[in-house]
């Protein structure tokens, strides 16, 4: 019984002493949950193979008429690629009161397409065919005076789920709910007739 | 209540010393108290955890043939719909298990705005009914994309997409989201593990905690009177009536005519006129092919008419989750006295009407392409979305504080 008695006198409880080492106990408990965390929330980024399968894509400009699209795959995105004439290329500049960027400052592209007609040779136009408002499909309406899309249309893109209206730059109209211009990968031009989309420079001839 | 063990033995006896059954009976069925005056409106929340039961039932099937993956996904449901027994019945049974989960949690939603049951002391069962409801977005949202249709790919690509408009990581979450550059195997193989079992957890989690608070709270009741304020000499309510057996043969007619209305769409209409199948999503998904529009299963449409209906893509998405997120604050923007509609003045029944009447049409909207009349309306019906939120603390307060009777209203069958 006297252990019981030895007990009941409780030693004075050292409150601050308790509240730090309650403090401590949490805090290294919670670092320790979000350290854990972290090759969670990682383990969802993009794998070594999907980069992988990110790597530039070329696309063979010989055998392009002008006036002509064609359309290639980079990391899970179409690329649009446009031969654009002397006539697309004039209509861009009649419309830059409609535009809703019409100097691409807030749109995303590479600083050298950050131009007139966003592109590095004015007549090789390349977009991410990915609609700035959602991600669909914007479809080619490349005849000018296309009333269906709108009034004075000029030719360009016209994105069918939503009804976003692009020039033949990529960039937006007024009234269309994108509010971005179609972004531009970065792309190197490698001699006369070769793309690179998905690299700034073109690799040096004879590289791995 | 250890009487409920005491002079009986036997297995019962022996179980009940161990695991505490017929205590748990007594006090969650036979000794929980519910309102006599319950209508119609109140079998949607069994209907609810019927519904959801079904979804993990049938869930359970289809996923024993479904392979997860970008080109394995659509194949596999192909193949278990066309040649493996009986699977024809079970696969559509929970793809229109979803659209039925939500024609039942709109129903029951709305029984809680005409009753008032979101309020005091109730606000923390309806927020916990609004998480359920967010949970339940995300499941069918990521149930969808898994078949891999045309509509999946397209509509997981809108969806993805509207995380992209968030500034500065926008584009980075949206690659962290699907696990690629666009939607792939990562993406499919993600949704199929959070749609199985992350996200069915968590509901299950939420619903359980939602009858918790009901059973600490007590059921609202079309009057919006509290019956634990009219207790009989017993310590019962004078208007409660215990909730087995009486409310749980109810609930069975309300199960028989539900599943007799499952059964007829699941068998008959099983498309329902492309509200609860889409005919895109009758062919593989196709990222080189947009579908002339795109449009969500109908359950998701009035927040797409509204993302639509916004010419700047930014605001747009804003004004979508708000929209949805509007409703946890309903029971702090009722500022009536009253709860039920029954009670409160001509101005919140119009009030509460139109805006019935606005979500069903913004539904029809978000499945009409966005041009021409259709965003007019979408703009003016949105404006009306918002203003029955910006209104509702005006009016209730003006009009929600009329008499209201001392005991239910019930007239014996």
């Amino acid at each position: 019984m006297s252990d019981y008695a030895a007990d009941d006198a409780v030693p004075e409880v050292d409150e601050s002493r308790r509240k730090f080492l309650i403090a401590a106990t949490a805090g290294t408990g919670a670092v320790g949950a979000v350290l854990t965390a972290v090759p969670f929330v990682a383990s969802w980024n993009p794998s070594e193979s999907a980069r992988a399968a990110g790597l530039p894509t070329e696309v063979d400009l010989s055998r392009m008429e002008p006036g002509q699209m064609t359309t290639h795959f980079w990391r899970k995105k179409q690329i649009y690629v446009v031969r654009r004439t002397p006539e697309m290329l004039a209509s861009l500049n009649s419309h830059d009161d409609k535009l809703k960027d019409p100097k691409s400052d807030e749109s995303n592209q590479p600083a050298y397409a950050k131009n007139e007609t966003r592109a590095i040779r004015p007549e090789i136009l390349v977009l991410i065919g990915t609609c700035t408002h959602l991600g669909c499909l914007p479809k080619t309406r490349f005849t000018p005076g296309d009333a269906a899309v709108m009034a004075n249309w000029p030719g360009g893109f016209f994105c069918p789920c939503h009804g976003s209206k692009f020039d033949l730059a990529g960039r937006v109209f007024e009234g269309s709910p994108a509010s971005l211009n179609l972004a531009v990968p970065p792309y190197a031009f490698e001699g006369d007739n070769r793309l690179i989309v998905g690299v700034d420079v073109a690799p040096e001839k004879g590289a791995a | 209540m250890s009487a409920v063990i005491e002079g009986k033995s036997g297995f019962r006896s022996w179980l009940n010393k161990r695991l505490p059954v017929d205590q748990f009976m007594a006090d969650q069925l036979t000794g929980y108290y519910a309102p006599k005056n319950f209508n119609v409106w109140y079998f949607f929340g069994s209907l609810a955890l019927l519904v959801f039961v079904m979804q993990i039932v049938t869930g359970i099937f289809v996923t024993m043939h479904f392979k997860p993956g970008e080109t394995t996904a659509w194949d596999s449901v192909q193949v278990m719909v066309r040649e493996v027994p009986y699977m024809w019945l079970i696969q559509p049974m929970h793809a229109i298990g979803a659209s039925f989960f939500f024609v039942v949690v709109y129903l029951h939603m709305a029984r809680a705005m005409m009753y008032g049951s979101y309020k005091a002391p109730r606000e923390l069962l309806w927020v916990i009914g609004m998480l359920i409801y967010l949970a339940l977005m995300a499941e069918a949202f990521m149930g969808y994309v898994l078949p891999f249709g045309n509509m999946s790919y397209w509509g997981a690509q809108v969806i993805i997409n509207l995380f992209g408009t968030i500034p500065g990581i926008g584009e980075a979450l949206t690659e962290w989201i699907r696990g690629d550059y666009g939607i792939g195997d990562a993406t499919l193989n993600r949704f199929f593990s959070l749609h199985v079992i992350a996200l069915p957890f968590i509901i299950a989690l939420l619903v359980l905690l939602h009858l918790v608070a009901l059973r600490q709270v007590g059921s609202n009741n079309p009057d919006g009177i509290e019956i634990k304020e009219k207790l009989g000499a017993d310590g019962k309510p004078l208007d409660g009536i215990p909730f087995h057996p009486y409310y749980t043969l109810k609930d069975i007619v309300g199960v028989g005519l539900f599943l007799t209305l499952f059964a007829i769409v699941v068998f008959f209409v099983p498309t329902f006129g492309g509200l609860f199948m889409e005919a895109p999503n009758f062919e593989p998904a196709n990222p080189v092919s947009t579908p002339e529009h795109i449009a969500p299963v109908w359950y998701f449409t009035p927040y797409y008419a509204i993302l639509r209906a916004v010419p700047d893509q930014r605001t747009g998405a804003l004004l979508m989750a708000i929209s949805v997120l509007a409703f946890v604050f309903l029971p702090w923007l009722d500022r009536a006295k009253n709860k039920s509609i029954r009670y409160r003045g001509l101005a919140s029944k119009l009030l509460l009407g139109v805006f019935f009447i606005t979500f069903v049409v913004l539904m029809w909207l978000g499945l009409k392409p966005a041009e021409g009349t259709y965003v007019l309306l979408a703009r003016i019906f949105t404006a009306l979305y918002f203003l029955f939120f910006i209104l509702l603390p005006f009016v209730s307060r003006a009009d929600g504080n009329g008499p209201v009777p001392e005991r239910v209203t019930y007239h014996a069958h």
